[in-house]
Order: structure tokens, then C-alpha cells, then sequence
């Protein structure tokens, strides 16, 4: 694994990132050309674009492992997988945020959303550490411009506000662990930062500012306990298709760094490890907790996204291979589960006009095939057989067992039974209260409902065909070790 | 492999993938839909029934196994087969769904997620009876358990099904999670990096490490089987269920936590239940006594029915509790007698209550004359299980009493075995107590006199309905009166176990 420079390899690397550039750009000159009534065409553009840039990404630029552009990037299976998922993310947010009024017709909107998805790709890639903070507050930015991107909504511009003043002052405490770590070892590269820590010539106490510096920066991306405060009202406030990326691609960019920057770049201490165990209790315990008395979808879908949260810092407290590889398992079908739960939070508000979950009654019978959807996606978050939950449950409590944290998994499949509470209790809204009375059937618009049903069989397929995803995970984890 | 067939997984698998092709359905082609789920239940029993008589007694063993990767990296494997204990069962689950369809004709809200939801149930019941494979298990398990919280609080009585169904749901999950964490310390601890269970029987797990794990994964799964004090959530459940979920219930799921108990529990962790035998035993005693003087008190039939239940299960645990031969062939017998006589009670009063519009005992009355056909079904469900001759209740729990007798004259290190003498008498009363709450409830709601409200208005049992109840009725019978063909085979499983576990 040397260093080569701007080789055609190392272009074609990064062809995905060229690819959503080029659609941004397509997009961008989509909206200045197309006239209003067919302004639609940019989300599916943006959809279709997603699709070949993953169809290309797996054809050309399988990853080398190398470390390329003098450093700055490090082409390996983790980053690759990591990077599909981010992009699938923003094809199906392209598809949903047709059931938004707001949104739908917005080419600006779907150009900043693709930006966020290049900063991701690189929050994911990135090896250095000046490359990584280019990258999150690419990510940052393109994220506070979506949240508050309905300047005619209160809510929305008070989520993007408060998501920016939050983001920003975590990455400035982040930065200054990043220049604190360079400070100390005299290397921005991760690779080269590594082996000066362990050798101890960097003081113990030193090493745990630092550590708790990023992690005040990478606990706001993933939203963990205690830097979560801002999940709930930007979740509720962004509108839904941003909130629905939000929640799924940034927090798992935001794990990308941290299995990047901790398990690489900073490797084990047993002095951080058993309170990042106890942070992992914390999040999902608080998580779960407050999210059984929330009545509004979205901030339910925040809190138990803090939850979720929790279990991946399980599986990264594991500390191994199968940890790892349990954690990206997770985030993947984390990622499609989550959307498809707020594709339907999205398509039932477009009909609807609201996220009040006593409105949910009765949905089952005005729409069925929505609220087996809605089945499919909840039961998976609460880690239901045979969908992608499910196994990416079992993984996760399979590495806390396999690393002797056996308290852990038992508060980690408590808290499953708290999680399966209170989605139940949505479900049971959907499927048993009465429909209010003048209400008619849910009109899906024709995008969302594909999206829907990819995400379904994505959900299903991802569980019981979970060999080849959980060897995906497998390889990109020994990338790591 | 059935003479090259995948018959194992074609059952496990039919009724799973008819409740997809009953989602193509547009949602008010009730009477196709009802039809399909008829034709898939009939598929399903068939193929139980010809696996059933299609096993090889010579052999034994395992049979039909048939074994794929799942997860190859983590050791986890599509893993089927059946012996003597698990193929009874597998028959059980055919006949229960085939009733079950056939009772829940009339279901008229959304028949489409009703059967869909119950035949995504029975694949689960069916994947965890033909499971061996630990993670098998386990996947299959939760299937099994997750639908009964959409079928109670959807078709339920309308007065407790949300109550009963989340009761139910939380009930059973804690106990499922907690056995998951002692699964995966037995797959890590093992170091043989399989969920084979064949193999993870040959493993000397240390003692220290089974008297630590055994009581989260015997109880996790015997709280399913509704064993004190975690039982509560059964009757309740019951209570509420519809008719199918409510056979379903005491019929075949009770038997999946008593089944999963056995084949994880027990059989990997033997020493364990060695030594946590005399608190098993103690509880499967209350079981027996307090389901039964409970069940005396209740005016709500399917109270009754429901806390018999629990009762009888207290049974099963019991013969399983005697780790020799006798005693788990009349566990093995009890939860098949057992499951066929709840699902015929259940069956029973559902015709009733769908007539009557009340459960509650005292106010009904003289149903024999409009309801010959299910009077006379019951009495014969009561007589199996008040434990008469010539009824399968019999022949179940003569073996189980043999059984703790003669647990009761080995001698043996454990302090408990003196103690089982007194064991069978104390089960002995409890089912005599169990002929007082079964007659006074025959005498209340079949004979007298029919009270006036329900005058004119009680119609015959519909054709479908005496379908389900002659059928389950003639087996009890015919297990009664004739038990050469289930009892052998579940004396060789009973063998294969206990050349697992050792004896007590």
C-alpha cells in the first residue's frame, strides 16, 4: 500500500465523486432550461444518475486499498462501501422529495443535496486529517442549507439555524483536536499518526483530550448522547426528504469517521474504550426512553435514531473484525430501513399534511400497501426476522458477546424490547385505531412508490440473503486491522 | 431430503409464501382469499402428514435433514431435520393451521392480512420444530411470536386485545432475547465457530459456565410455555385472541417454548438443568396446582381454557424435569394430546361465543340442542384432559407419572429425587380438580335450559366448522384408543435425547 500519485487509477477512484459532480451540474442547468410543469424530470435525473454512478462505481473503481492523491484519500473496501450507500441514500431522498410541495421542484435543491453527497463520500474516504475536515463541513454546510432550505417555513429555517450553530461549534472543538493530534505527532495522514501513538511518545492525558475533542465533533454527526440535542427539533423542523437523509447518509458519514479516525488512526486505549461502552449504554437506553412518549413521527423517528445510534457504538466498542464488520452491517440496513420508514412519513404527510401519529389511524385502510410498507420498515428498525434488522441486531449483540461485554448485550436487547414497544404502538395506530371520519385513500406518487418498494425488498433481501452484505462488511472491516 | 423432495423446507416454507400471493390480491376478493388460504393450509397439512408417516422408525434419528450456508463467515446455517419429539409436532402445526383456516372463515375484517399474518406465524412455528441449527432456531422463533401481536390487537376482543396483546409480545421477546445472549455465549464459548446444534451437543460447556447460562435460555424459552411465574401473559392473551390465534396459541406455540427449552436448554446445557432441576420442578408443580385452582374460579370459558393450559404445560415440563426415558415420551405425548385438545376447545367455544356474544359461563346455557356436534366435541376434550381412558390425555400422562415415579426410586446425588413420589401424588390431585372445573363447565354452557335472550337466535355450527371439529376431535380419540402410532416414535426421540443429556 504506497502512495502513488495522480495515476489514471486514482481518477477512476474517484469516479463516483465525478459522477455526482457532472449530475449536479446537469441538474443545475435542468433548472435553468426546463419549464415549471416539468421540473419533475430533475429528481428523476437526479435518481437515475445516482444509480449509474453506483452501477459504474461497482464496474471501474473497485478499490485498490491504496492510499491516493498524495495521501489525501485512502481507496479501500470501507470507504467503498460506505460510499454506495451514501449515494443510494441520495438517488432515493431524489425520489421521495417529490412527495414534498416544497421541494419537488427545486434544481438548486437537488444540486446542494448531491454536494453533500460528494462531502460524504470523502468524509469516508479521507486519510488525512485536513482532507477529512474539508469533507465534513462539506458535509456540514450542504447539510445546514437543507435543513433550512423551506425559507418560508418557521420550523424549518429555526432547524437549519440551530443545526448550524451546533455543527459549527462541534467542529470547531473537533478542529482543535485535530490540531492538538497534529501538534503532538508532527502528521496530518491517519497511517502515519497511528504508529506515533502507539509507540508512547504522546502522553496518555494528551491522547484523551484528543480523543474527546473529535468526539465532540463525531458524536454531533451520529447524534449520541449527550451531543444529540439538536437531532429532535432539526429532524422535525427540516422538511421530511432532508430529515430522511439527515438521519440515514450524514450519521453514517458521520460512523465512517469514526471507525476511520479511532480504530485507524488513534487504535484502541483501554482508557477511552469503557467510556465510549458506557456512552453506548447511555445512547440507547436515553434514546429509546424518550422516544415512547413522543406523539409526532419525526421526532420519534430522531430519538429512536439516537438509539440506533447506541447500538452501532455497541458493535464499535467490540473493538474487532466482526465488530466492525456488525457495525457496517448495521449502518447499511440502518440506511435503507430508516429511509423507507420516512419515505412513508413523507408520502403519508404529503397526502395528509401532517406528522401527528393519532393521524396515522386507520392508515391500513386507506392505504395497505403504505402501511405494509410502514410493517416492513418499523419491524425492521425494531430488529424483526427476516428483515435487514434483524441480522444487523443479532451481529451487533454476536461481537458485544464475542468481546466478553456481556452487560452490554443485555442492555443492548433490553433496550430492543423498548424499541419494539414503541413502534408497535405506531404500528398498532396504523393497523387497529379507526380512520378518522372524511378521509379517503393516500395518493403515492409514482417516484416514492418505487422507491418504497425498492427499499422493502431491499429490507427483506439484505435479511434473509445476508451472506454477501455481512461478507461486504467483513472485508471492508479487515481494511481497518 | 423425502425421497429426494425438500420436504422439510417445502413445509416451512408454503405457508410463508402464500401469504405473499395473498397480498396480490385486491382486498375485497374475500371469498378467493379465503379460498387460497384454504388451499394453502390443505397443501401444508398434507405434506405434514405425509412427512409424518413417511419417517423411518427403523432408523430413527434425525431424518429429511437438509443443511445450506446462510452466514458461511459466523457458521450459521439453513439446518432442518426432524426426529421423534420435533415430527409430532410438525404434524400438530398442519392440523392446527388446516382448522385454524377453516374455523376463521367468517373473519370479515381484512381477511387478506388476517391469514397473512397467521401463515407468516405458522412458517415460524414450522421453522423452529424442524430446526437444527441454533440461529435457525432462533430467526424462525421470533417469526413465530411477532404476528400474534398484530393478530390479537387487530381481530382480538375488542374489551383487552391491546392490553393482552403487547402483555404478550413483551412477555415472550424479554424471554427470547435473554436466550439469544446465552445462544451466542454458548456459539462463542464452544470455539467451534457453528450453530449446528448436533455439534454443539457434543461440546463439555465447563459447569460453571452452565449453571451460569442454563436458567437464561430454559426460561427465556420456557416463558413461552407459560411456566410460573411467567405465565400470566397467557391466559390474558388467550382471552383476547381470536378463535385461529387462540388454538394457535395454547395449541402449537405453548409447545414451541417447552420444545425450544428442551432442545437448547436442556439438551446443550445438561448439567446445568442437572442442578436447576429442583427449581424447574418446583415451578412446573405450581404449574400444575395453581393453573388448575385458578382455572376453577373463572366465569370467562376461555379463562377457564386458558388457565387449564397453563395447568397442562405444567405437565409437560414436568416429564421433561424427569431426564429419563418414560417421563419425556409423556411430555413429548402431553404436548401433542395437549395441543390438539386446547385447539378443539378453542375451536369450541369460538362457535359458541360467535352465537352466544358472551364468554361468561353462568349466563349461558343449553347449547346441546342447537350444538350437538360441538357438545359432544368438548366433553371429549374434557375427558382428555381430566386424564381418562381411552382419550390421548391418558396416554400422555401415564408415562409422565411412571416417569417422575421412577425418578423418584433411582438413587441419585440430586436431594429433589426422594421427592417425586410426592410429585405425582400432588399432580394427581391437580387433575382431579381439573375433571371439577371441566364438568361444571360442561353442565353450565352445554346442558340446562337455555336462557331466553339466546331463544331463536342460535344457529347450527356451519359445515366447515364441524370439518375442523371432527378432526380434531377423532384424534384424541384415536391417540386414546390406539396410541401405536405416535407413541414408539416418540419413545425413539425420547432415546435420541436422553442419549444426549445422560440420565438425572
Amino acid at each position: 500500500m504506497g502512495i502513488s500519485n495522480y495515476q489514471m487509477s486514482s481518477v477512476i477512484s474517484l469516479l463516483p465523486e465525478v459522477g455526482l459532480l457532472v449530475l449536479a451540474g446537469v441538474v443545475l442547468t435542468m433548472d435553468v432550461l426546463l419549464k415549471d410543469d416539468r421540473k419533475h424530470l430533475i429528481a428523476v435525473t437526479t435518481a437515475v444518475g445516482s444509480l449509474l454512478i453506483i452501477l459504474a462505481a461497482l464496474m471501474y473503481s473497485q478499490p485498490s486499498g491504496d492510499l491516493i492523491w498524495g495521501g489525501m484519500v485512502r481507496d479501500d473496501m470501507l470507504a467503498f462501501v460506505f460510499r454506495l450507500a451514501f449515494i443510494f441514500a441520495g438517488g432515493i431522498t431524489a425520489m421521495f422529495s417529490i412527495g414534498s410541495k416544497e421541494l419537488a421542484h427545486r434544481g438548486d435543491y437537488y444540486a446542494i443535496m448531491l454536494g453533500a453527497v460528494i462531502g460524504m463520500c470523502f468524509m469516508a474516504s479521507a486519510a488525512d486529517l485536513i482532507m477529512l475536515y474539508l469533507a465534513i463541513e462539506t458535509t456540514g454546510i450542504a447539510g445546514y442549507l437543507l435543513a433550512g432550505y423551506v425559507r418560508t417555513d418557521d420550523r424549518s429555517a429555526e432547524a437549519g439555524l440551530k443545526y448550524f450553530l451546533f455543527g459549527a461549534a462541534t467542529s470547531a472543538v473537533m478542529l482543535y483536536g485535530f490540531s492538538l493530534l497534529y501538534g503532538l505527532t508532527g502528521e496530518t495522514n491517519l497511517g502515519a499518526i497511528a504508529p506515533i501513538l502507539a509507540s508512547g511518545t504522546v502522553s496518555v492525558s494528551a491522547i484523551c483530550a484528543i480523543v474527546v475533542l473529535i468526539l465532540v465533533g463525531v458524536g454531533f454527526k451520529i447524534a449520541i448522547v449527550p451531543f444529540h440535542f439538536w437531532a429532535p427539533d432539526v429532524y422535525e423542523g427540516a422538511p421530511s426528504p432532508v430529515t430522511g437523509f439527515i438521519s440515514t447518509a450524514s450519521k453514517t458519514a458521520g460512523f465512517a469517521v469514526l471507525l476511520r479516525v479511532f480504530i485507524y488512526g488513534l487504535a484502541a486505549s483501554e482508557y477511552w474504550l469503557p467510556a465510549m461502552a458506557g456512552l453506548a449504554a447511555v445512547t440507547m437506553t436515553f434514546g429509546n426512553l424518550v422516544a415512547l412518549a413522543q406523539t409526532n413521527i419525526k421526532r420519534l423517528l430522531a430519538y429512536s435514531s439516537v438509539a440506533h445510534a447506541g447500538y452501532v457504538l455497541v458493535a464499535f466498542v467490540a473493538y474487532s473484525e466482526l465488530g466492525v464488520a456488525s457495525a457496517i452491517f448495521y449502518l447499511i440496513a440502518y440506511v435503507v430501513t430508516n429511509l423507507a420508514a420516512f419515505g412513508v412519513v413523507i408520502v403519508f404527510a404529503h397526502t395528509a399534511g401532517t406528522d401527528d401519529i393519532q393521524q396515522y389511524a386507520g392508515m391500513s385502510r386507506r392505504s395497505p400497501y403504505l402501511a405494509l410498507a410502514m410493517l416492513v420498515a418499523f419491524l425492521s428498525l425494531a430488529g424483526m426476522p427476516p428483515l435487514a434488522g434483524f441480522f444487523a441486531k443479532f451481529y451487533v449483540f454476536a461481537a458485544a458477546v464475542k468481546a466478553d461485554m456481556i452487560w452490554l448485550a443485555f442492555v443492548g436487547v433490553l433496550n430492543a424490547i423498548v424499541g419494539l414497544y414503541y413502534y408497535l404502538v405506531v404500528l398498532k395506530v396504523v393497523y387497529v385505531s379507526p380512520a378518522p371520519d372524511g378521509v379517503g385513500s393516500i395518493d403515492i406518487p409514482a417516484t416514492c412508490k418505487i422507491a418504497l418498494v425498492v427499499l422493502s425488498l431491499g429490507i427483506i433481501l439484505i435479511g434473509t440473503a445476508s451472506s454477501p452484505w455481512f461478507n461486504w462488511a467483513m472485508k471492508a472491516a479487515q481494511d481497518l486491522f | 431430503m423425502y425421497m429426494g423432495f425438500p420436504i422439510l423446507s417445502v413445509i416451512t416454507l408454503t405457508p410463508v409464501t402464500f401469504s405473499l400471493i395473498l397480498f396480490l390480491f385486491p382486498e375485497d376478493k374475500k371469498k378467493e382469499i379465503r379460498l387460497t388460504a384454504l388451499v394453502a393450509a390443505s397443501i401444508t397439512f398434507a405434506l405434514t402428514i405425509v412427512a409424518y408417516f413417511g419417517y423411518d422408525m427403523e432408523t430413527a434419528g434425525y431424518q429429511f435433514v437438509e443443511k445450506y450456508n446462510w452466514v458461511e463467515s459466523l457458521g450459521i446455517s439453513y439446518y432442518v431435520g426432524v426426529d421423534g419429539i420435533s415430527l409430532p409436532m410438525v404434524l400438530l402445526t398442519g392440523m392446527v393451521i388446516f382448522t385454524g383456516v377453516l374455523i376463521s372463515w367468517g373473519i370479515d375484517d381484512r381477511p387478506r392480512e388476517f391469514f397473512a399474518f397467521l401463515f407468516l406465524l405458522a412458517s415460524g412455528v414450522f421453522g423452529v420444530f424442524v430446526a437444527l441449527d441454533l440461529f435457525h432456531l432462533f430467526f424462525f422463533y421470533e417469526i413465530a411470536v411477532f404476528p400474534m401481536y398484530l393478530l390479537i390487537a387487530i381481530w382480538g376482543w375488542k374489551v383487552t386485545r391491546e392490553y393482552a396483546a403487547m402483555k404478550l409480545t413483551l412477555y415472550l421477546f424479554i424471554g427470547s432475547v435473554l436466550a439469544l445472549v446465552g445462544m451466542l455465549a454458548m456459539y462463542f464459548v464452544s470455539g467451534l465457530g457453528t450453530f449446528d446444534m448436533i455439534a454443539l451437543q457434543e461440546v463439555q460447556f465447563s459447569m460453571q459456565f452452565q449453571k451460569l447460562w442454563f436458567p437464561f435460555v430454559f426460561f427465556g424459552f420456557a416463558v413461552l410455555a407459560g411456566i410460573f411465574p411467567f405465565h400470566n401473559w397467557s391466559p390474558v392473551g388467550h382471552v383476547a385472541a381470536p378463535t385461529a390465534v387462540s388454538m394457535f396459541h395454547a395449541g402449537v406455540l405453548m409447545k414451541l417454548g417447552a420444545f425450544a427449552a428442551l432442545r437448547v436448554g436442556v439438551m446443550l446445557l445438561p448439567d446445568g438443568a442437572r442442578f436447576w432441576l429442583p427449581l424447574i420442578v418446583f415451578l412446573a408443580l405450581t404449574n400444575v396446582v395453581y393453573g388448575a385452582f385458578v382455572a376453577m374460579k373463572q366465569r370467562d370459558l376461555k379463562y377457564v381454557i386458558g388457565y387449564s393450559s397453563v395447568s397442562h404445560m405444567g405437565l409437560v415440563t414436568l416429564g421433561v424435569a424427569t431426564l429419563n426415558p418414560q417421563g419425556i415420551t409423556g411430555a413429548g405425548l402431553q404436548m401433542f394430546s395437549h395441543g390438539v385438545m386446547t385447539a378443539l376447545f378453542f375451536a369450541c367455544v369460538g362457535v359458541v361465543y360467535d352465537r352466544a356474544h358472551t364468554r361468561d359461563i353462568p349466563s349461558l346455557g343449553g347449547f346441546a340442542g342447537k350444538l350437538p356436534w360441538v357438545t359432544v366435541a368438548f366433553i371429549i376434550g374434557g375427558f382428555v384432559s381430566m386424564g381418562m381412558p381411552g382419550f390421548s390425555g391418558f396416554v400422555a400422562e401415564l408415562p409422565i407419572m411412571l416417569g417422575l415415579w421412577s425418578a423418584g426410586t433411582v438413587s441419585s446425588e440430586y436431594f429433589i429425587a426422594p421427592y417425586y413420589t410426592w410429585i405425582v401424588m400432588i399432580s394427581v390431585v391437580a387433575i382431579a380438580i381439573t375433571a371439577s372445573y371441566i364438568l361444571r363447565v360442561v353442565q353450565q354452557v352445554f346442558f340446562g335450559k337455555m336462557p331466553a335472550e339466546f331463544e331463536g337466535h342460535i344457529t347450527h355450527s356451519s359445515g366447515k366448522d364441524k370439518i375442523a371439529i371432527v378432526l380434531l376431535a377423532a384424534v384424541l380419540v384415536l391417540l386414546g384408543v390406539f396410541p401405536g402410532w405416535m407413541a414408539p416414535l416418540i419413545s425413539s426421540g425420547a432415546e435420541s435425547v436422553m442419549a444426549v443429556i445422560g440420565g438425572i
